[in-house]
Parts: structure tokens; sequence; C-alpha cells
């Protein structure tokens, strides 16, 4: 199951609903093998396309450096299909190399950049395999015990 | 001095877990060369025919080798060489 902050919940939605119809991208990131998705960090598309999108290398790096340097990791990798269902693509499970992420995947294939309910959905995806998840929305994290 | 090549957790698998291992070389190539000797099957995640494969980034002190020579690119003792797989994907 994915435990997500209303806040970050939103945010996902509103950068998906800004950047229609290209799709948009980002991560959330969390305490290494803490689960919690933290900090959201909003990502420029460098393919700028409907159909796909690539997070820019100079930036890869510099967010990878930044995680590693505040002993984070990827905690969410969320991205958005602007014309089919959130529902990870073969290329999504083709490319995916986070086997300890979350994989959000958000439709605005409804509303575009308008208001409205967005679908938002969750995988894990490991070895070419997919698995959906539950995706259970509050106010605040669980405190850590 | 040696050189530090930083491992991304989906190729951890051939580092015995290990975020960073020494590497040798005076290249980019040689230097993954060496790397398949330490961690058999590691290079064929990284190149395809010829060159890098499409969808791995590789930074040498943090220059995207793409801009710098790709596979000979020089390296040299006290680099950094750092692996990252592209986050991407498409309807």
């Amino acid at each position: 199951m994915l435990e997500i902050k209303q806040a970050t919940y939103d945010a996902i939605v509103a950068h998906a609903k800004k950047d229609h119809p290209d799709e948009a991208c980002g991560v959330v990131a969390g305490p290494e093998g803490s689960d919690r998705p933290e900090r959201f960090i909003a990502m420029v598309n460098a393919a700028t396309s409907p159909t796909f999108y690539e997070f820019d290398a100079a930036d890869l790096l510099k967010l990878y450096k930044e995680m590693d340097a505040r002993d984070e990791e990827p905690v969410i990798i969320y991205h958005s299909h602007t014309a089919t269902e959130a529902y990870p693509s073969r290329t999504d499970v083709g490319l995916a190399s986070e086997p300890n992420a979350h994989y959000v995947l958000v439709s605005t294939r409804e509303h575009g950049n308008s208001d409205g309910p967005v679908e938002l959905r969750s995988y894990r995806i490991i070895d070419g395999a997919v698995t959906e998840e539950d995706v259970s929305v509050v106010d605040e994290l669980r405190s850590l015990a | 001095m040696a050189i530090e090549v930083r491992i991304p957790t989906i190729l951890r698998t051939y580092t015995n877990g290990e975020k960073a291992v020494p590497g040798e070389g005076a290249t980019l190539s040689e230097v993954i060369d060496h790397l398949e000797s330490n961690h058999p099957g590691i290079k064929d995640r990284l190149i395809e025919g010829d060159g890098l494969r499409r969808f791995v980034n590789v930074y040498v002190n943090d220059e995207d080798v793409r801009f710098t020579g790709g596979l000979e690119t020089s390296v040299s003792d006290g680099d950094e060489v750092v692996v990252l797989p592209a986050v991407a994907g498409g309807s």
C-alpha cells in the first residue's frame, strides 16, 4: 500500500493538470528505507511530449546527489498519461529502474488542464512485473515509531 | 587514489549491495571493462553495441559523458564516475 499525504497527492495532480497535454513527471523523496514520501520534487520533462517523459540528465544527477547527501531515496516516482488510463505502459515497465519505489500514474485524459477529478493509481514495478496497490490518502503521515 | 564508481540501486545485485566500487582505467570504456572483470554481467546492463545504452546515464565528475566523448571520455585517479538509469517512460 502507498500512504500519501493529501498535500502531496494534490501537488502531483496539480502538476499533471498544469503540464497537460504533455506528460508531467517527478519524485517524492523520503528517508532511505522509511517508505515515507515526504519531499515533493516536480521535475522537468525533457521530452516535452504528450506520449513520453524523461528527466533531464543533468537534473537527474543533481536530484540523486541531493537525495544521497540527505540519505533519501525516491519513494514515489510519478508521471502522467494524458490520453490513456493511469496504468503503466510497456515502455514504463521496460524502463522502470527503482525496485523500491512506488510508481504513481495520473491520467489527465478526462479533464485536461481543467478542474475535475483525475485517476491516480500506484504500482510496484519489479523485474517487468506490475503489481497495483491501494493508495491511502492521509492528512499527515504516521509518525515514526 | 582510485577512481570511484557509484552504482545505482538496480545494479547493486552485481556489487553485493555496494553503492560504490573502486574503478581502474584511462577511459570510461576501460573502467567498464574493469568493472565487468570484478562484477560479471554488469557491462551488458550499460553497453549496447558500440555505445552506452540509450537509457543509461554516466557522468564523470558531474559531466554527462554524452557531451565529453562517450566511452572514450578520459578518466584519471580521483575521478568520480556516476551511473544512473534514466527515469523515463511513455504511454
